[in-house]
């Protein structure tokens, strides 16, 4: 079909919306996404029965915490299309890169902020982690 | 399993918002199973702390660790080469766990990550329920299998009260009587007769009223 979305919509593609799990939209946000949406397809028609199910409550708890954190909840969002909605896809794309540009770049980026961390093994030391 | 619920991020934020090196240390033992402070959810809240604190403009460390058990000295011990580094440390462990680390690091502030519920079951995925109050002296063996101090809202000997209604509680009709569970579990084993036989009153010394316990197993002491 040839249809064009903003290119600055990046794609991680996934068997299935269920794989989506919490921490991965919160890394995403941590590594500086200014807004993620998860594109699952119609309720009711996962393959899986339930994964789309499952990635709109991890989005929801995750809009619930980034209104906590100060990044704010309206920068996550669920979507629901299936594999033949094209045209739906890009203008999925265009309303959330619409969204996201209205509420301008991720407090992140201003912020100067540059918390970081490592994951420890009781058997390592933190130079070994890092 | 001790049964534990992960604390709103915001009253963690209100702990750590003054620490610069934070350790978020997870346990691999209950609060793994009931998914409140594995590995998996210090992922969760250690991401959300770094976001937490650059958006507010911070160069704040925030690292990741889970032992095997945090109510064991061994795995604890498992910290002394690391806590230095760390001006505060979360445990996602149960009060336990937060208690035993206060203990052994004495000069490091531990904060809670998780509320600590009760000892219960996985009921299903994402639900889990009381089974023991762990009073100290257990009266399984006259009831069925059902713990009438941990199902039964009044923690009744003799039930069940006038407040039990088609097999519910009055505190909350989603909770199932507990003496009518037992009532029902009696028949089940041909064991009715045993509500013929009052219980005497419970001596309460061996849970809460006798103060904090401990359990000595003289054979494992070395």
């Amino acid at each position: 079909m040839r249809l064009s979305y903003p290119t600055n919509v990046k794609i991680v593609k996934l068997p299935c919306s269920g794989r989506v799990d919490v921490v991965h939209l919160l890394k995403a946000f941590e590594d500086g996404a200014d807004g993620v949406y998860v594109a699952g397809c119609l309720e009711g028609d996962c393959h899986y029965q339930v994964g789309n199910l499952r990635a709109k409550k991890r989005v929801a708890y995750v809009k619930d915490i980034l209104d906590k954190i100060g990044i704010g909840g309206e920068r996550v969002a669920m979507y629901n299309l299936s594999a033949g909605q094209g045209p739906r896809f890009a203008e999925i794309a265009r309303e959330m890169s619409e969204k996201i540009k209205q509420l301008g770049p991720t407090p992140l980026r201003k912020s100067g902020g540059s918390a970081k961390g490592v994951k420890l093994t009781p058997g390592t030391t933190k130079e070994e982690a890092a | 399993m001790i049964i534990a619920e992960p604390k709103p991020i915001d009253e963690i934020i209100d702990s750590l918002k003054d620490f610069n090196r934070i350790l978020v240390a997870g346990c691999d033992g209950c609060v793994t199973v009931c998914e409140a402070g594995g590995m998996k959810e210090v992922e969760v809240v250690a991401s959300a702390l770094r976001i937490y604190f650059k958006q507010a403009g911070r160069a704040v460390t925030v690292d990741e660790i889970s032992l095997t058990r945090q109510c064991d000295r061994p795995y604890t011990a498992q910290l002394a080469d690391k806590i230095d580094q760390y001006d505060a440390v979360l445990s996602l462990a149960c009060g336990v766990g937060v208690q035993f680390l206060a203990e052994d690091y004495k000069n490091k502030p531990i904060f809670p990550g998780v509320n600590t519920c009760f000892m219960g079951g996985t009921e299903e995925k994402g639900l889990w329920t009381e089974r023991c109050q762990g009073c100290g002296k257990c009266i399984l063996a006259n009831t069925g299998g059902i713990c009438p101090i941990a199902r039964c809202s009044k923690r009744m000997l003799n039930g069940p009260c006038g407040g039990s209604s088609d097999g519910r509680c009055e505190v909350n009709k989603d909770i199932a009587c507990g003496w009518h569970l037992i009532y029902e579990r009696l028949k089940e084993l041909g064991q009715l007769d045993r509500f013929e036989t009052p219980t005497d009153p419970k001596d309460w010394n061996t849970s809460r009223d006798g103060g904090p316990r401990k359990v000595i197993k003289e054979v494992s002491r070395l």
